[in-house]
């Protein structure tokens, strides 16, 4: 590769540090020298970034299940190593303010939210979709053609999901006669 | 150059290659440093002026930053519409707005730059300059130079500010009594104090990935790698390449800022992070000639030393057994890095 | 490119330090235009019109590749002559049906090859899967002329249909200095044939139009001619901008797709049973001939032991769609009472999708809405955050819809595969855990479906044989926190293929069969689990700087069969020797009797270029040695699209729907005759010349923000980056409106206003378009109501229109005006009306099909 001025100097000399006794004028203090513990002890996952769609490899590093940091991924010949603002940001988006961790249910005419346990709200939409594909559900066209389907209910999503969720999503909701099935591609 | 304070067989120096021909003005850099560094965002405030860059400058959440320098000129187009209206019967800043509206249009405007129409329209344009003038949308990802004659060092009083053993210049935080006499002292403006507790607060070149062998998070980011880190020497011998390279191609404009200079002339001794720009080096910001205002009086940097050197002497002890743990824990880290990378 | 996918500039950059040209072609100077070599500024809208300068220079100065176009396209191809052009008709092709605004393509079929089976079932927007791949169009025998001189040859009809695209016209419709266009064709020129190629890269700014399909087919046409396709360095690159956006094309939550792009069943006569589907879908010549083997299997997967030929695998119990079901026609239906529910899976319809006061209005009327995110979206808060909704015109208690709010897990909180803008799949490994109750959408739906189906289990009714039999037996495992998360890697074993007796994985599709013995979730996916061993998976990039080493193989897998350039077949001549050793990549090794390469071939592996198919073959055998676009009928690139498109078999300029400049090529006509226009109260558009609108409009992303701001504006890191909406303008425009930088402007349409921060700036920069100065505005599309900081949603602007053959919006090319100040009305959308208490659901579904508008202009 001409231009070797994109390889990155990864390795540096990491032996034989002898700190300076302290006695001069520029002491070395209790944090400086515990530099460098921060990555010691971590695991790495490798994952991919829920951006764009250029698809850069993050090495994702976690301490004892805690997010600590997230990287580019040197290993993968898409970004080696680099990512742009918004994938060096993710690790905020994990952690950000205001992230939701529980159920939020708004009845209707309601004008707050209210908690909801995971699995009651699971039973309620469950059965809003059951009366919603039997509400609309359609066995044949205005010109008397079978259509077995539901217009019921709508779907909206899927660019930001992973392949495996767009599959079940797909199988399940076409499944029930589903067919307003939609994403981001055409939006 | 100031004294070494952590000394490391084999250590060499290392600093940054900013070469901002090839900077996308992305900003990954700031995002990845505040990333692994923790710093907070510091404030969202919208600065105008028809840019882009809403982070302003170095500060001491920000430790890198990059400035966007438009050089761009009125269209052909645009300076005749600008004649015909004033041919219309327009005013120098006409249509006249009203100061009702003015007020209205609310914070951030700035009368003075309305937009001028007598000079918009006299302007003179090449218009063959005009068009390749569009490239010269600059942007320049600044950071602390880690100068050979270090201002901040030789003016604080406390030793928070060491030189390392890569001869990069660190703030030590758990040091640093917040005087906030390096401030002054930095040619460059790069050191800030902080909001939280006022003491100074700037760049670290990593520090700690150093220590662990890994490359300092912004230039890691960098998607065009317009950050380089590597030892200061293949670095500066790089960038020479760089700017030939940049000559023969006919961008005789390149030039290094604080590397390659002879000793008499070089930026504060030389800069540790140095850059490669294309307009004179205050479009960036940046003095045409930069040097610790301590430097020549050696007297008050001597006593400031002095006086550091009290609080230093307590920590003495306990750098016997840091010695120990450090060395255990450097090959343990240096392993696991040498995996990841295989 | 730089501005949207930076990573991705990387590599545009080390092709610059290595001698690449780069132009930049954009209304707007931006970060990509500040590397560029070249920066071609633009009126937005009118691609094609310069697309069509370069097709023209290239054909008048025959500087096109002559061997590959004669061998690998359409060229030579004599059309029928019941086929008449835009230029013999003022600017329609034959067949237009001013009834319908739609077009009867039969005429634009090849000589000979008339015969249809797909003729006469025009559809609007939902075009049948066999016009795409010209299935049934080609029984009959082609006629060819080698020499290319046949009147009605196609490289003839196309030298006659671009004769008028000077560059002097150029420069009057776009903008574009006639200087700077010679330039760019003869830059492309020089970096194209055996020893070069050239790239070309587009994303929503040549999609988003009314004629985004034809202009990505323009530049088909260009890196045709060129020769730049099939070929390493050359191709066209869409930049797509989600994680897996184009995965979720390939498994689609796409109304009128199954997974692996087969078509969904139509209520139609010809399509009601399995044989009828398959005839009017299989082809007889080319790939498509294995078409049933892949909707067998694909229901042999969804309903295992309960699929069998007697009952045609299930087939009959599948939904049928009947015309336009994509968001925008729903949404027209929830606000006309016609919807109960809706799920929304990351995505933000509220401020995200286009005429959004129209798409809250549909968000009041559902009885109920399932949201899944990472943080409170405007989607869920419209009943509360909505600017309708804080001026005090709609209360919340008149709101009827419930909400159900579900937290997300986020891209390290659970495992699966995204496929990247390249068809690459990349697994991701899972990092910890989701905290509380958030839940992968995989969870979500596994425990959704295991409900629904035990409600069904025992119905005998056959409506609900489908959800009754289907096969649903993911395995659940607890994942740290938790306890019953299904197997993603067994979703994708699925989704690969597995033989039904013993379910071993297959390798590839080739082993798909119509006979119920394989089950396969997705057809082109099938490889993606070979061996056993999640391909996907694979993270060795070998040594990049070896010769064809870039090309990386055993990182990640592509489909289909990890091909990483398709049709690469194309990259050798019709001999099968590279086209250079410079440009070597795919050739055909004589001794071994095979091709071979750096990539996986995109060919049948033993077909020898010189293969020639006897007069009656079928299938692939129909396909000859030199023919590489095996996916096409006729095993050439189309040139002259007979079929594929709705819109007409050339690309051809018309006006953006809202325009401020007559059409200068023909002037009887503004836009694109056949684009979707939805005519309706709240969806009103900007007349083409109407004085009161006299600025073009389009809109952008920035670097530091994602989509609407859902997953940016919510971290403090990126915020503070771009902390605030702002609209780009000139410093003519700016003086002309007393508009100051740093202060408020407004932009209205005739759907509403927004006020933003007006950013002045000579990266704008009016165009001089035939005798007028047009000055342009760009509009980053980022900003809602909810979010660390707010701002007011360009969306709110826009109106709901379609490109004929996607259904995707125009959000590129509008009109608007703008003033200084603040907005006068609290609301942003004007078209969203107050609804009146709930609207009872009615099951009569009013909008289904889209009332056709003419776009003619008067």
């Amino acid at each position: 590769m001409p231009g070797s001025r994109f390889q990155k100097l990864r390795s540096l000399p990491v032996t034989n540090r002898v700190v300076d006794w302290g006695m001069g004028p520029h002491a070395v203090s209790k944090q400086t020298r515990q530099a460098g513990a921060r990555i010691a002890g971590l695991e790495v996952t490798e994952s991919v970034c829920p951006y764009c769609a250029v698809g850069c490899s993050q090495a994702v590093y976690t301490r004892g299940g805690e997010l600590v940091d997230i990287e580019g991924n040197p290993r993968s010949p898409v970004n080696q190593g680099t990512l742009c603002p918004k994938g060096s940001a993710s690790r905020q988006l994990v952690q950000q303010p205001g992230r939701l961790t529980k159920v939020k249910y708004r009845r209707p005419g309601g004008k707050d939210w209210e908690e909801l346990d995971l699995e009651t709200a699971m039973d309620m939409i469950a059965d809003r979709v059951i009366s919603a594909r039997e509400n609309g559900w359609q066995s044949v066209d205005e010109h008397g053609q079978p259509v077995d389907r539901t217009l019921g209910f709508a779907h909206l999503g899927g660019a930001t999901l992973d392949n495996e969720e767009n599959y079940l999503i797909r199988k399940s909701f076409t499944a029930m006669g589903a067919v307003q099935i939609e994403n981001q591609a055409r939006i | 150059m100031s004294e070494i304070s952590i000394q490391r067989e084999d250590a060499q120096r290392m600093g940054f290659f900013t070469d901002t021909t090839v900077c996308i003005g992305c900003k990954a850099c700031e995002v990845a440093c505040k990333q692994w560094n923790d710093l907070p965002a510091d404030g969202a405030v919208f600065r105008g002026k028809g840019s882009y860059d809403h982070t302003g400058q170095l500060g001491a959440d920000t430790w890198r930053h990059v400035r966007f320098i438009e050089l761009l000129e009125p269209s052909e187009i645009a300076r005749e519409e600008a004649a015909r209206a004033l041919a219309n019967g327009a005013g120098g800043q006409l249509p006249q707005i009203p100061a009702s509206e003015l007020a209205e249009a609310g914070a951030g405007v700035r009368s003075e730059e309305i937009p001028d129409l007598v000079s918009m329209a006299s302007q003179e344009v090449d218009v063959a300059r005009a068009v390749a003038d569009m490239d010269r949308w600059v942007f320049m990802s600044d950071v602390c130079k880690h100068c050979t004659n270090a201002g901040c060092m030789d003016a604080c009083p406390t030793g928070a500010l060491i030189r390392t053993e890569f001869e990069t210049v660190i703030l030590q935080p758990d040091v640093c009594n917040g005087c906030g006499y390096c401030i002054p002292s930095c040619p460059f403006g790069v050191v800030d104090r902080s909001h939280d507790d006022g003491r100074a607060s700037k760049c670290t070149l990593c520090y700690d990935r150093l220590e662990d062998g890994m490359e300092p998070a912004c230039a890691k980011a960098c998607p065009t790698d317009s950050i380089q880190f590597g030892t200061y020497e293949e670095l500066v011998n790089l960038a020479e390449r760089r700017v030939a390279k940049l000559h023969e191609k006919g961008l005789d404009r390149a030039y290094l800022y604080g590397a390659g200079d002879a000793p008499e002339n070089a930026i504060a001794g030389g800069l540790g992070a140095f850059f490669l720009l294309t307009e004179p080096p205050e479009r960036y910001g940046l003095p045409a000639d930069a040097d610790s205002p301590i430097q020549q009086n050696v007297v008050p940097a001597t006593l400031a030393a002095m006086a550091a050197a009290f609080g230093a002497a307590a920590s003495v002890a306990a750098l016997f057994r840091f010695r120990a743990r450090f060395l255990t824990g450097m090959a343990v880290a240096a392993a696991g890095v040498e995996a990841w990378r295989s | 490119m730089a501005e949207a996918h930076p990573v991705g500039f990387r590599w545009v950059m080390r092709a610059k330090e290595r001698g690449a040209k780069i132009i930049n072609v954009d209304p707007r100077f931006g970060r990509t235009g500040s590397k560029a070599d070249t920066f071609v500024p633009i009126r937005s809208g009118t691609d094609i019109a310069f697309l069509g300068g370069l097709i023209r220079y290239i054909l008048e100065t025959e500087s096109y590749f002559k061997e590959y176009v004669r061998h690998y396209t359409n060229a030579t191809t004599i059309v029928s002559e019941k086929f008449a052009d835009t230029e013999d008709l003022g600017g329609l092709f034959s067949g237009f049906d001013p009834e319908t605004g739609t077009y009867d393509r039969s005429t634009w079929m090849y000589e000979g090859g008339e015969v249809a089976s797909a003729a006469g079932t025009r559809e609007h927007a939902t075009q049948a899967f066999t016009e795409k791949t010209g299935v049934g169009l080609l029984e009959g025998p082609l006629h060819r002329d080698e020499t290319m001189q046949h009147p009605r040859c196609v490289l003839q009809l196309l030298r006659k249909h671009y004769s008028r695209y000077t560059p002097e016209m150029v420069a009057q419709i776009c903008g574009i200095p006639e200087q700077q266009l010679l330039d760019v064709a003869r830059t492309l020129i020089a970096n194209s044939g055996r020893e070069r190629t050239t790239a070309l890269v587009y994303a929503v700014g040549w999609t988003q139009q009314s004629l985004g399909v034809q202009i990505i087919r323009a530049g088909s046409i260009l890196q045709l001619l060129l020769g730049n396709i099939g070929r390493p360095g050359g191709g066209i690159m869409a930049m797509r901008g989600h994680a897996t956006i184009q995965g979720s094309s390939d498994i689609p939550t796409l109304y009128d797709l199954l997974p692996g792009y087969l078509p969904m069943p139509r209520a139609r006569a010809t399509q009601l049973t399995l044989d009828h589907y398959v005839a009017a879908n299989r082809a007889e010549k080319g790939w498509w001939s294995n078409f049933d083997k892949y909707i067998v299997s694909m229901l042999k997967a969804w309903f295992g032991e309960a699929a069998t030929a007697d009952n045609e695998y299930g087939f009959r119990h599948m939904p049928k769609i009947t015309g336009n079901h994509a968001h925008f026609p729903t949404m027209m239906r929830a606000v006309d009472g016609g919807l109960d529910g809706m799920f929304v899976m990351g995505q933000n319809p509220a401020v995200g999708s286009q005429n959004a006061g129209l798409m809250r209005h549909a968000l009041r009327n559902m009885k109920w809405l399932v949201i899944r995110d990472l943080n409170e979206i405007e989607s869920a808060t419209f009943w509360r955050d909505a600017p309708e909704i804080q001026s005090g015109e709609i209360a919340p208690e008149d709101i009827q819809t419930e909400v159900f709010l579900m937290p997300a897990a986020t891209h390290v909180e659970k495992q699966g595969s995204f496929t990247q803008t390249q068809r690459m799949v990349q697994w991701r490994d899972k990092a910890l855990d989701p905290p509380d109750d958030a839940r992968s959408e995989l969870w979500f739906m596994h425990h959704l479906t295991k409900r629904v189906i035990a409600h069904y289990a025992n119905s005998t009714d056959p409506k609900d044989w489908p959800i009754a039999n289907l096969q649903w037996g993911y395995s659940e495992h607890h994942e740290g926190s938790v306890p019953d998360e299904p197997s993603a890697e067994e979703v994708l074993k699925e989704i690969n293929g597995y033989t039904v007796a013993d379910a071993e994985p297959l390798s590839s599709f080739t082993q798909l069969t119509t006979d119920g013995s394989t089950a396969c979730g997705c057809w082109i996916y099938s490889g993606v689990y070979a061996d056993g061993v999640n391909q996907a998976r694979r993270r060795n990039a070998g040594d990049i700087n070896a010769e064809g080493g870039w090309v990386s193989p055993e990182w990640g897998w592509a489909w289909p069969a990890n091909r990483r350039i398709l049709y690469n077949r194309a990259s050798a001549d019709p001999q099968g020797r590279p086209w250079s050793e410079r440009k070597k990549y795919v050739w055909w090794d004589a001794e071994q009797g095979k091709w071979t390469g750096y990539d996986v071939p995109d060919f049948p592996p033993n077909k020898a270029p010189d293969y020639r198919p006897p007069a009656d073959a079928k299938g692939m055998d129909a396909i000859a040695g030199d023919e590489p676009f095996m996916m096409m009928g006729d095993g050439r690139a189309w040139l002259y699209s007979p079929s594929g498109l709705l819109d007409g078999p050339f690309p051809t300029h018309y006006e953006p729907v809202e325009s401020p400049v007559p059409n200068l090529l023909y002037p009887a006509l503004s836009s694109n005759p056949v684009a979707i226009a939805w005519d309706r109260p709240d969806n009103p558009v900007n007349i083409a010349r109407d004085p009161r609108w006299p600025v073009v409009m389009t809109t952008f992303r920035l670097t530091e923000h994602h989509t609407v701001g859902g997953m940016s504006r919510t971290l403090p890191w990126l915020n503070e980056l771009q902390p605030e909406m702002f609209v780009e303008l000139d410093p003519t425009l700016a003086a002309d409106r007393g508009i100051v930088d740093g202060g408020w402007l407004v932009v209205e349409t005739s759907r509403g206003e927004i006020e933003a921060r007006a950013m002045v700036t000579e990266r704008m920069r009016p165009l001089r378009i035939a005798d007028q100065v047009i000055h342009q505005i760009a509009v980053p599309w980022h900003w809602g109501y909810s979010g660390l900081n707010t701002g007011d949603s360009i969306n709110d602007l826009l109106h709901l229109s379609g490109d004929p053959n996607t259904t995707i919006e125009t959000t590129k090319s509008l009109t608007c005006q703008v003033r200084a100040g603040r907005r006068r009305s609290p609301e942003t959308s004007t078209v969203g009306e107050a609804p009146h208490g709930h609207v009872d659901v009615n099951h009569e579904h009013p909008s289904e099909a889209p009332k056709l508008r003419q776009t003619h202009t008067p």
